[in-house]
Parts: structure tokens; C-alpha cells; sequence
């Protein structure tokens, strides 16, 4: 605590509190868009995220001697983050272990709030993607989409669904979950089948993709809910527009690029920006303050090299989905865009170095 | 809340700032003079620069006006009496800055009369005389830069061939919150200001005059469009410049000299170089007018308006006050009477200083004075939260500069990455500070590392000095070492010559 009598003696106002609810609060269309298509599994999921990384946060204050801040609002954040990105099948006590990874491993090692080099919650589901890569590439077929006799919007369907797995539910996970559109044009390819048949196959309809009816993780599948998301963010100031339209427009450029080359083996850009987790990322994970650049310049640079790495790795990389290996990526580079891409310091020439 | 608008508007005037809430309650109530008190305190030292000169002693009897302080060195201003009276103490009291330290002031007991020392010098026909003359009577008058900064004026109103001043900037823009005196003055004082502009570019050899004022005082700028009409068709006025008065979109800190001449000539000042180096001058509204008085009416500076405001003051007003009246003295005629719980402000909320009490006078450089409630301003024992990089400082630096960074380097002591990242390039204008949401004193730090900055090149070059002695001592040495030598074998040379050569006796 120090004493300090420095001007300014006037506020704005702002707070990190008032910024992570900022974030919650324009997360709740992509929750409501989770809750309306995987029904009560996905209140669990939220739930437990939020409480299990609430509770460690505390645990971890304790253990560490500090006040505790729960109040900022910072890990309820990052545990709705974490569910949203997970798979609605995802068992409970992985979700709590990706809970305990996000605030334990993704954010107090390296000393709490504003230390974390990257996002907690993207590197607690990229943990959890590696430990169990079968969970966590089953994705649950939405509520309206099920077959009979299992109804998401029942109570005790979900929580026998959600403690026992599909088992207890005298079903198999495949009868259950579906490969995304990412993941099966990625498979067709390998076979040499073209984007456009294997969308045909599957029934990909782009209208349903952008409401969310395609399989995904819970909010990441509707495009619709994570745009209105981001312009809430954008123009209530908490974000600025630099990170998410670059990441967006250079997916969609090199998208169009080499789709026109080859339309057979690439596939079309409007496909990309809807699919997986891009939106997500683009508008909630890149943006986090954090473990991403500062300044215009910064942002820009940091947006293109997400969109670059990301569709590099949907197309040639080991994984269907690359957005969030991408922005996990970028995090490293930070310290180095912050220093190389300072703004131009007035009355000066140019930076020094 | 995000501007949607703003990819269709023209470029900000300058980049950076913020937009205040402005809280301009006095912005209608006209001057008022602030009654005497009883004793005026006069620190000897009210501007950048060196102290004053005693020139009166205990007991003796002065008048208004009479200088009682001389200037000693090129960066200094005099000292006047602000009113007539006896000398009756000279003694250490408090200033008005946040250490609360005392400084020699000369308390002067006022006698009631106030009597004017006579206007000698009222030169009226400015016009017919040279530059150099003019400067000296700004000199006398003790005339500081009365926007906050008090560096002393006539310095900046050299004429130099190297670097011609092509405009002569007025700051009208009051950009601080609370503070109206400039923008009263220019309703009130416009011909004033307007001639005193005439005198400033008549003294700079100017063609160019610019009022600049924010497009939030509507009424100063018509007061001064007005003024400049009936000055310019005044036939006996040379009609060979040019003045205009310009408004400005209202942004903080556009009254910051540098943001001014940006936002006015597209122009920034290079880093190490003086505004008149871009071929511009900034005066101040108050000076300008202070000018004026000082050539025309040949008055020196003994009086400035101020605003007398803040959340927690019953009677805000802007008053003409004498300069050395104490500050409880002016507060109390606000009728300010319970002082629990009240901070004083000396200034603006963003630039100006808090002052532990109210007993330090009114100087030159006061602008403002302002009660707030402690509980409305930023508290004292901020907790300061972690650092969230939200990137909002940099946003709104109008200087560009990454103040989180800066903080960080501060706060870890690595002194010289601060300075490569140019924290001495900071302008203090306190944006960072104010929009961080985590509340962290972005400017105290920046004040923190710019004084450890300072010691630090000054042990530097100490220790250079010491260093180059030293070398200049062993090398001054060798070479005595080496003339005694030259001429020891010259003068054996010599000897050789003339004495035989079995004479060996003065040999060592």
C-alpha cells in the first residue's frame, strides 16, 4: 500500500471487475445459444466450471497468503470460457480437472491476475485435448437432433448423462456424438474425397452452422450468438476491433486464396469462419487482455498471425481445429510484439529498438 | 462506449486523450475581486527557475506594485508587493506544492489603502517601439506562464532570426476540468487579450495570431471573433497580420502545448527541440492579458483570476485575486466553513497537486483552487490491482508512449529501459492514471523513476567530471614529466657546448 498524492485525483471509473463482467456479460448469448441446444448438460458443464474455478482460485489465494479477489470476476470468467469450449459430453471430473488446470496451472504458477502468459482457459481444454483426445473430439449431437430416449431438456436424464456417461444411459458415446465438420472433411480429404462432396454426405447446411445446429464444442457452435457477443464487446469499449477482424479476414482471405486454386481440396472461406472455434477465439480468446499484445499495431500483427496459424493448421497440421493451438502460439510471441511494435513515441523519428 | 462513427470523421486534431466529465459549474458566473486580507504572504520563488533577491527588509513600507523580489539569473521574474503595507515578517512558510516544505516568503501587513506604486512605463503606442524594450517590461512586470507552468514569459518572447515564429498560438482551451477563469476572461477581457495578442506578434515578428478554444465555450469564441472584428477594422491598427480564432474539438489534454501545436499545425515539436523551433509560440490566455496590462496600463503582476471551485465549496466562483492571499482566506469568502473531510486541490483534478492545507498563498501559478470531498476523488490509499495489460494507458497517451511497461520498469528500478522506452518523454497529463482499471498511480511512478533518472545522470556525469580530471591531471603529468625532461637535456646541451666537458658537478 502505498501513499500516493500524484494527480490525476479524478477517476474514469473503470475497473477490472466492471470489465470481466463486461465479458461475461457478452458471453451470455453463446451460454443461452448452449443451454437451447445441449439443454440442462450444458447448466452442469457451466456450472461446474465456473464453481470448480472459483473454488481453486480461493485455494490458491489461500495457500499463497494473498487476498483473495474473487470478486473481479476473473475466474468466473475463465470457468465459463472453459465450459463453453468443451464438448457437451464432456464426463465431470474432466471438466473439473480442466477447471483446476485453467486457474492452477493456466494462471497462479505464474503469479495470478495479469502474470499469465496464456489464456487459462484455452490452455486447460489444450491440456485436456492431449490427455484425452477420444473425450474430447465427441461431439454431442444436439438436443434436437437426438435420438429417442434421451432428452437433454429432462433434469435427471442430463445428470445421469453427465456423472455416469452415456453408458448408464444404456447407450454407446457414438450412438450419442457426431465427428464436426472440421473433423470429417478433414478425415474425407485424407481419402481423397472433395470438401464440397463430403459436406454434401454429411448434410452440412451453412445457414445451420452460423444459428449453431452443427456439432461442436457447447458455444462454440453458433456463429450468430459469438458475433452478437463481439459487438458487444466492441462497442461497450471492453475489447477493441483490431484483433478479432484481422484474425477473422486473414482466415478468410487465405481461405478464398487457396480455395480459388483449388476448390477440391481447400475449403471455402465461409466454412472456416463458421467452423470450430475460430469465432470463439477470435472475438473471447485472442482479445484477452493478458496474454495478448498491446497497441494497434500489436493487435493487427497478433490477428494475422492467428488467422495464418490457425488455417495452417486446419489444413495441414494433425488436427482438425487449429484455433486455439493458434492463439496458444501467438500468446508466446507477445513479448516480442510489444517490444518490436511500439507505437512511434511523439516528437521522435522513429522507435528505438 | 465505442464510437461506430468515427471510421467516417475526420482524424482527432491529435491522437490520444480522453473526454472528461467536465464539471464546469462556474462557466457562468463572471469575475469577481476577492477582498484583501489582512496580510499577504509572497514566496520569493513563484516560477521555473531561480529564486528571488530580498530587496525589502522587516518594517519597511511598500507600495502596490513595488518590486520587493529582483530576479537573479536569465530564468527568473521579480517579485511585486500586492498591496500597499508593512514588511512585517520575512520567514519560511508553505507553498503551495505537495511536500508541504516551507520557502522564504515576505509577509507584508496590508494598511488598507492600497496604494499603487504610480503607473510609470504605460506605453500605449507599442507599435513605435523596439521589441527588445517591450520583452524588458514583460521582464519587469514579473510575468510567468500563469496556465500552471510559470516558466518566466519574456524568455519565449525572443525574436530570433534562426527560428522565425510564423504563428503565435493563444490557449483558450482549458482543457482541466472544474476550471473556468480562462474561459471568463475571454468573455469579459477580450479586447484585452485580443491587443495583447497584437503586442505578442508585434514583439515575435509574427504575421500569424491563432485563438485556439475548445468548442465547449461557445460564448468565448464569439467574444473573441467580436473582439478581433473591432480591433482589425480599427483603421489606425496595421493591417499586415492576420488573426483568427479557432475551435477545436474538446479532448483532453489539448492544452498541453505540444497536443496544441499538433492539433493546430499538424506539426509535432521534435523530441529535445522548444515549440518555437516548429516557428510557433504558445501563450497563455492569462498571460496574454497580463501582457497587456504590463505594457499598456504599465501595471506588473500583483493580481490573477482563478477559479475557486470543487464539489464540496458552497459558493464556486471565478475571482480576481490578489496574488499572496492566503488560500483559507479565499476559501472562507466561498463560503467554505467545515473542512472535515475536504481535500484541497491546487489546479485542475488532472495536473494540479494536493495540498495538505490551506494556509499557503495564492502564487502566480495557481489557476485554480478547489475543495473536493475526499471520498469523490481518487483515494489516497489506492489498493493498486494487478496490471491487466488492458492496453487503455497507451490508448490514450497522447504522447504514445506503453505506460504500463513504463510503470513495470519503474517499479522493478530497471531505470535505463524506462528510459530507453521514453519515459522522459511523459507529459505528466495523467490519461493513463485515469481511465487504468486497475487503478494503478501510472504518474506517480513515472515522477518516481524521472527523479531516480535525474540523480542518476547527475552521479553519472559527477563521475565522469572526476573521471576527466583525473585524466587530465596524469596526462597534464606525463607531459610536465616530459617538458622538464627536454629542457633538462636542452640545458645540458647547452652546458655541453659551453663548459668543458670534465665539469660534471651539476649532474644529479
Amino acid at each position: 500500500m502505498i501513499i500516493h498524492l500524484s494527480p490525476p485525483h479524478q477517476h474514469g471509473g473503470d475497473s477490472i471487475q466492471a470489465s470481466m463482467l463486461s465479458v461475461i456479460f457478452a458471453l451470455l448469448p453463446a451460454s443461452l445459444c448452449a443451454v437451447w441446444l445441449f439443454g440442462w448438460l450444458a447448466v452442469w458443464q457451466i456450472l461446474t466450471c465456473i464453481g470448480v474455478c472459483m473454488l481453486s482460485e480461493w485455494v490458491a489465494m489461500r495457500m499463497m497468503k494473498r487476498v483473495s479477489r474473487l470478486h473481479d470476476g476473473s475466474a468466473a470468467l475463465t470457468g465459463l470460457l472453459l465450459a463453453l469450449i468443451l464438448p457437451a459430453a464432456t464426463p465431470w471430473w474432466m471438466s473439473i480437472m480442466g477447471a483446476v488446470f485453467a486457474i492452477i496451472l493456466g494462471k497462479q504458477v505464474y503469479g495470478g491476475l495479469g502474470y499469465n502468459p496464456f489464456n487459462p482457459a484455452l490452455s486447460a481444454r489444450v491440456i485436456l485435448l492431449i490427455s484425452f483426445p477420444l473425450a474430447m473430439t465427441s461431439w454431442l449431437i444436439p438436443a434436437q437432433a437426438m435420438p429417442a430416449g434421451v432428452d437433454l431438456y429432462d433434469i435427471s436424464t442430463t445428470l445421469a448423462l453427465f456423472f455416469g456417461g452415456p453408458e448408464a444411459m444404456g447407450q454407446t458415446l457414438d450412438a450419442i456424438t457426431m465427428a464436426s465438420p472440421l473433423g470429417y472433411v478433414k478425415d474425407d480429404a485424407r481419402q481423397g474425397i472433395s470438401v464440397a462432396l463430403s459436406l454434401q454426405t454429411h448434410g452440412y447446411s451453412y445457414l445451420d452452422a452460423f444459428i449453431g445446429k452443427e456439432t461442436g464444442s457447447m458455444g462454440e457452435t453458433s456463429a450468430l450468438a459469438l458475433l452478437i457477443g463481439g459487438i458487444i464487446l466492441i462497442s461497450r469499449n471492453t475489447i477493441r476491433w483490431h484483433i478479432p477482424v484481422s484474425y477473422l479476414l486473414t482466415v478468410a482471405v487465405l481461405a478464398a486464396i487457396f480455395n480459388t486454386i483449388d476448390g477440391d481440396r481447400f475449403a471455402p472461406p465461409l466454412f472456416h469462419l463458421l467452423a470450430g472455434g475460430l469465432m470463439l477465439c477470435a472475438f473471447f480468446m485472442a482479445t484477452d487482455p493478458v496474454s495478448s499484445p498491446m497497441g494497434v499495431k500489436g493487435h493487427v500483427v497478433f490477428g494475422v498471425g492467428c488467422g495464418v496459424l490457425t488455417w495452417v493448421i486446419r489444413t495441414w497440421g494433425g488436427y482438425p481445429e487449429g484455433a486455439m493451438f493458434a492463439v496458444l502460439l501467438m500468446n508466446c510471441a507477445v513479448p516480442f510484439i510489444d517490444h518490436y511494435f511500439r507505437p512511434r513515441v511523439y516528437g521522435h523519428q522513429r522507435k528505438t529498438p | 462506449m465505442f464510437d461506430w462513427l468515427q471510421f467516417f470523421r475526420p482524424t482527432p486534431p491529435f491522437s490520444g486523450g480522453v473526454l472528461l466529465d467536465m464539471h464546469k459549474i462556474t462557466d457562468a458566473s463572471p469575475i469577481a475581486d476577492c477582498p484583501l486580507p489582512e496580510v499577504l504572504i509572497h514566496p520569493l520563488k513563484q516560477h521555473i527557475g531561480a529564486s528571488c533577491e530580498l530587496l525589502v527588509s522587516v518594517g519597511d513600507h511598500v507600495f502596490r506594485g513595488q518590486k520587493i523580489g529582483k530576479s537573479k539569473g536569465y530564468v527568473s521574474a521579480p517579485v511585486h508587493a500586492g498591496t500597499s503595507g508593512k514588511v512585517v515578517r520575512i520567514e519560511d512558510h508553505i507553498v503551495p506544492h505537495p511536500s508541504g516544505l516551507g520557502m522564504p516568503c515576505i509577509f507584508i501587513e496590508a494598511d488598507g489603502l492600497d496604494q499603487s506604486i504610480e503607473a510609470k512605463n504605460s506605453i500605449t503606442d507599442w507599435i513605435n517601439h523596439a521589441p527588445s524594450l517591450l520583452r524588458e517590461q514583460v521582464r519587469l512586470a514579473g510575468i510567468t506562464g500563469l496556465g500552471g507552468a510559470g516558466f518566466p514569459t519574456y524568455i519565449k518572447l525572443l525574436k530570433d532570426q534562426r527560428h522565425p515564429i510564423h504563428t503565435v498560438v493563444l490557449n483558450g482551451i482549458e482543457c482541466e476540468p472544474w476550471l473556468t477563469h480562462d474561459h471568463r476572461l475571454m468573455i469579459e477581457h477580450s479586447d484585452a487579450i485580443v491587443e495583447g495578442l497584437a503586442i505578442l506578434l508585434h514583439l515575435v515578428g509574427s504575421p500569424r495570431g491563432v485563438i485556439a478554444i475548445e468548442d465547449n465555450k461557445p460564448i468565448a469564441i464569439l467574444a473573441m471573433q467580436q473582439a478581433i472584428d473591432a480591433y482589425t477594422s480599427n483603421a489606425k491598427n496595421q493591417a499586415a497580420i492576420i488573426m483568427v480564432v479557432q475551435s477545436l474539438p474538446t479532448r483532453y489534454p489539448q492544452g498541453s502545448e505540444k497536443q496544441l501545436i499538433q492539433a493546430i499545425t499538424g506539426q509535432e515539436v521534435p523530441a529535445g527541440k522548444l515549440p518555437m523551433h516548429t516557428g510557433v509560440l504558445c501563450q497563455n490566455i492569462a498571460s496574454t492579458e497580463a501582457i497587456y496590462r504590463a505594457i499598456v496600463q504599465g501595471k506588473p503582476l500583483t493580481e490573477r483570476v482563478i477559479t475557486v471551485s470543487g464539489d464540496a465549496l458552497p459558493i464556486p466562483a471565478n475571482l480576481r485575486v490578489r496574488l499572496g492571499t492566503p488560500m483559507r482566506f479565499v476559501f472562507s469568502h466561498c463560503g467554505l466553513r467545515q473542512w472535515d473531510g475536504i481535500q484541497i486541490v491546487h489546479g485542475g483534478p488532472m495536473m494540479g497537486e494536493r495540498l495538505k492545507n490551506a494556509e499557503a498563498p495564492v502564487v502566480k501559478s495557481t489557476t485554480g483552487l478547489l475543495a473536493m470531498a475526499r471520498n469523490t476523488l481518487m483515494a489516497e490509499h489506492q489498493g493498486e490491482e494487478p496490471c491487466i495489460r488492458c492496453g487503455h494507458c497507451s490508448e490514450v497517451c497522447p504522447i504514445h508512449l506503453v505506460p504500463n511497461m513504463l510503470a513495470d520498469f519503474t517499479r522493478q528500478e530497471q531505470f535505463d529501459k524506462a528510459e530507453s522506452y521514453q519515459l522522459f518523454d511523459c507529459i505528466e497529463c495523467g490519461c493513463c492514471s485515469h481511465v487504468c482499471p486497475s487503478h494503478i498511480p501510472l504518474v506517480h511512478y513515472f515522477r518516481y523513476g524521472k527523479g531516480q533518472l535525474a540523480q542518476i545522470r547527475k552521479e553519472k556525469s559527477f563521475a565522469e567530471a572526476s573521471r576527466q580530471r583525473s585524466e587530465q591531471r596524469n596526462s597534464r603529468i606525463v607531459q610536465e614529466k616530459a617538458a622538464k625532461a627536454a629542457r633538462r637535456s636542452r640545458v645540458r646541451q647547452q652546458a655541453k657546448k659551453i663548459l668543458p666537458p670534465e665539469t660534471k658537478d651539476d649532474q644529479p
